[in-house]
């Protein structure tokens, strides 16, 4: 039995202060959240909603654009177009300057620093009458054979692969040699088997010697479907590209130099005009990646916060019904050696047991609606940990924001008051 | 509760001191629902109170149980003055050394009988290993032993006060409170309470029972009337 003699002369008596143990405190709130089932369900409702939705956007957004980097591969990467522009606006000016690319452009865009090829081509303007045979007498009917002018070095940046002969060069180009490099299908169709009898093909009765039959384009895999001839002969030939297919220029780049030479190219091709030069640069990866952008996104993440808030609230309403419904063993806690403090902390930790539960079930929710989805379209499903991490600690807190101003009031209930009842 | 406690009435110390405490609630209008009086219980005694309603026997009770603060005098309990306690203490001492019994029970209705017993361990520091043991000793000393996990909402009244009694003594209390613990009982049911009542005097509790019922005053060995906040004593039967 306990010593009854405990007053100490003049000082105060010994007395063990009241305690609630964290553990005490965790099984006493998960036993008032857990003695109405139903209720905490409904009541949790709203966070799992909110941090469903949070979750599902966020997984969905960083699924969505990394599918989109997974398509953004090495190619893509080292690759810079250049359209002319020149008299975009003004039909006077489009007919004055009809190829804004220099002869030399090749030259000056393999120049820059991190330019690994480079060349201009554009698809010949041919008449409708004009078409390609494989032998010079008119009449029968000529194959609908696109023809395009390729500079030397567009074969090179184009990653041409030969199967036989050789692509034509500067030389040819220069002197505006009437050569020609086809396409594998293109040459058998034009009856093309072998090289060595140097066959020729006639572009709108023009004879051109077929030089190289090419088994692949890296990169631009339809100039396979055509007949590509050097710019010079071309130019002699039909004169200046048609203002409806302007000259374009591919620029191949070692990798990470295609956005600072994509900056420079304007001005080295025509320091005289480089507005006329327009440089079209891979997508920046970073800003594929930049998460949350569209506007329907924003609106979803803006109705996770609404239902958090509407979470919130129901946890406060049904916390603070709670309280009052519990008065009786309030008071009776009280009686027992609760502090108001010991009150308030059983009621918050009640309500932030709520919010936690509802946020974990929002998280799984919300993960399996980005796998859901991910498995219907053949996406990889992507998730930040940061967002698994962090969604049921927002329930939490939701839960704990909503609980502080019931435990408050749990915390001021009068002992005698409540015992009362 | 061990039976050790052998000293007779008359020479063991006092409990609860009572030296003028009075208590006047605020109002308004300021209500003198406990008139400063002097009273003494010792260790073992048996004391009953009575007094028709709204006399003010809650009130005592309230002062008694540290539940509510006297407005006048100084009340000692087991020799402590109370009256100089800070908050903290008075709740840590409530915990430790009153155990209360009331007319509505109290039960938390979703916890079993033996976690309602449990619950009264929770804030005054009793080790969680102890506890279970301590609470299954407690519904045994009530008749309880065979129900410790039925729900108060499936018991009788009586069992359900009896619940209530092991929880007020579970943690050995120095002073057992209880404020009409058979108002809410039929007669024979609270017969048997009372029975409780009595063999936790004769184990040596000290007790102090509040009703309005003379028969139930009549087990005290002790009586104190209230009448309209003015507590006297009444001679010895
Ligand atoms: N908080 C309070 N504020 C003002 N007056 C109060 C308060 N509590 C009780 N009273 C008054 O004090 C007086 C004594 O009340 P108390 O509850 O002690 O009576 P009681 O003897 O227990 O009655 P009953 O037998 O009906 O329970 C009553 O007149 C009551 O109205
Ligand atoms: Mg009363």
């Amino acid at each position: 039995m306990r010593s009854l003699r405990r007053r100490r002369a003049g000082g105060a008596p010994d007395i063990p202060p009241s305690r609630l143990s964290a553990r005490d405190l965790v099984s006493e709130a998960l036993a008032g959240m857990l003695q109405r089932p139903a209720r905490s369900a409904l009541t949790g409702l709203g966070t799992v909603l909110g941090v469903g939705t949070f979750v599902a956007i966020l997984g969905l957004t960083a699924t969505a654009s990394s599918q989109i980097d997974s398509r953004f591969n090495a190619l893509t990467a080292t690759e810079v177009g250049v359209r002319d522009t020149a008299g975009g606006a003004d039909p006077q000016l489009a007919r004055q300057v009809p190829n804004a690319f220099p002869r030399d452009a090749d030259d000056r865009a393999g120049a820059l620093n991190g330019v690994t090829a480079a060349g201009v081509f554009w698809p010949v303007p041919l008449g409708e009458a004009a078409a390609v045979r494989s032998a010079p007498v008119a009449g029968a009917d000529g194959e609908r054979i696109p023809v395009v002018a390729a500079s030397p070095g567009m074969l090179r940046a184009a990653g041409l692969t030969l199967g036989s002969g050789r692509a034509y060069d500067s030389f040819h180009d220069g002197r505006a040699e009437q050569v020609a490099v086809v396409g594998r299908a293109v040459a058998a169709r034009l009856g093309i088997t072998t090289l060595e009898s140097r066959p020729a093909v006639f572009v709108g009765g023009h004879p051109f010697t077929v030089v190289g039959i090419a088994d692949g384009a890296e990169r631009k895999p339809d100039l396979l479907l055509s007949v590509m001839v050097p710019r010079g002969a071309a130019e002699r030939l039909w004169g200046p590209p048609d203002n409806a297919q302007r000259a374009r220029m591919l620029v191949v780049t070692q990798l990470g130099a295609a956005r600072q030479v994509a900056a420079e190219l304007p001005l080295a091709l025509r320091p005289d005009h480089p507005e006329w030069m327009a440089a079209e640069p891979p997508p920046d990866p970073r800003g594929l990646r930049s998460g949350v952008t569209s506007d329907l996104d924003q609106l979803f993440l803006l109705l996770a916060a609404i239902c958090l808030v509407i979470g919130a609230v129901g946890i406060a309403n049904t916390t603070l019904v709670a309280v009052l419904e519990r008065t009786g063993e309030i008071g009776l806690r009280r009686a027992l050696g609760a502090r108001g403090r010991h009150i308030t902390a059983q009621f918050l930790a009640e309500s932030a047991a709520q919010g936690a539960v509802g946020g974990l079930v929002g998280t799984t929710l919300g993960t399996l609606t980005v796998v859901g989805v991910s498995a219907l379209r053949d996406w990889t499903p992507v998730m930040s940990p940061l967002t698994v991490a962090a969604a049921p600690l927002i329930g939490l807190v939701t839960g704990v924001l909503a609980g502080l101003y019931p435990a408050w009031r749990a915390s001021r209930t009068q002992p005698a008051e409540a015992l009362r009842r | 509760m061990t039976g050790t406690r052998t000293a007779g009435p008359a020479g063991a110390p006092p409990v609860v001191r009572f030296e003028d405490v009075g208590l006047t609630y605020p109002g308004p209008p300021p209500v003198e629902a406990l008139r400063p009086c002097r009273l003494t219980v010792r260790r073992g005694e048996y004391v009953t109170v009575v007094g028709p309603s709204g006399s003010g026997k809650s009130t005592f009770l309230n002062v008694a149980g540290l539940i509510d603060a006297p407005t006048a005098g100084r009340y000692l309990l087991d020799g402590i003055d109370t009256g100089a306690l800070r908050d903290r203490d008075r709740t840590a001492l409530r915990g430790q050394r009153i155990g209360f019994v009331f007319q509505s029970f109290h039960l938390l209705p979703h916890r079993s009988a033996l976690e309602n017993v449990l619950l009264a361990m929770v804030y005054n520091g009793v080790p969680r290993g102890q506890r279970a043991a301590r609470a299954r000793t407690a519904l045994e000393r009530v008749g309880l032993g065979h129900r410790t996990g039925h729900l108060p909402t499936r018991m009788s009244g009586g069992e359900r006060q009896r619940v209530a009694v092991a929880r007020a003594l579970v943690a050995e209390p120095s002073l057992l409170l209880c404020d009409e613990p058979t108002g809410n009982l039929d007669t024979a049911t609270a017969a048997s309470v009372l029975e409780l009542l009595d063999e936790l005097h004769a184990d040596g509790l000290t007790l102090l029972v509040i009703t309005h019922d003379p028969q139930v005053a009549a087990r005290g060995a002790r009586t104190v009337a209230i009448r309209d906040g003015v507590l006297t004593e009444e001679a010895a039967p």
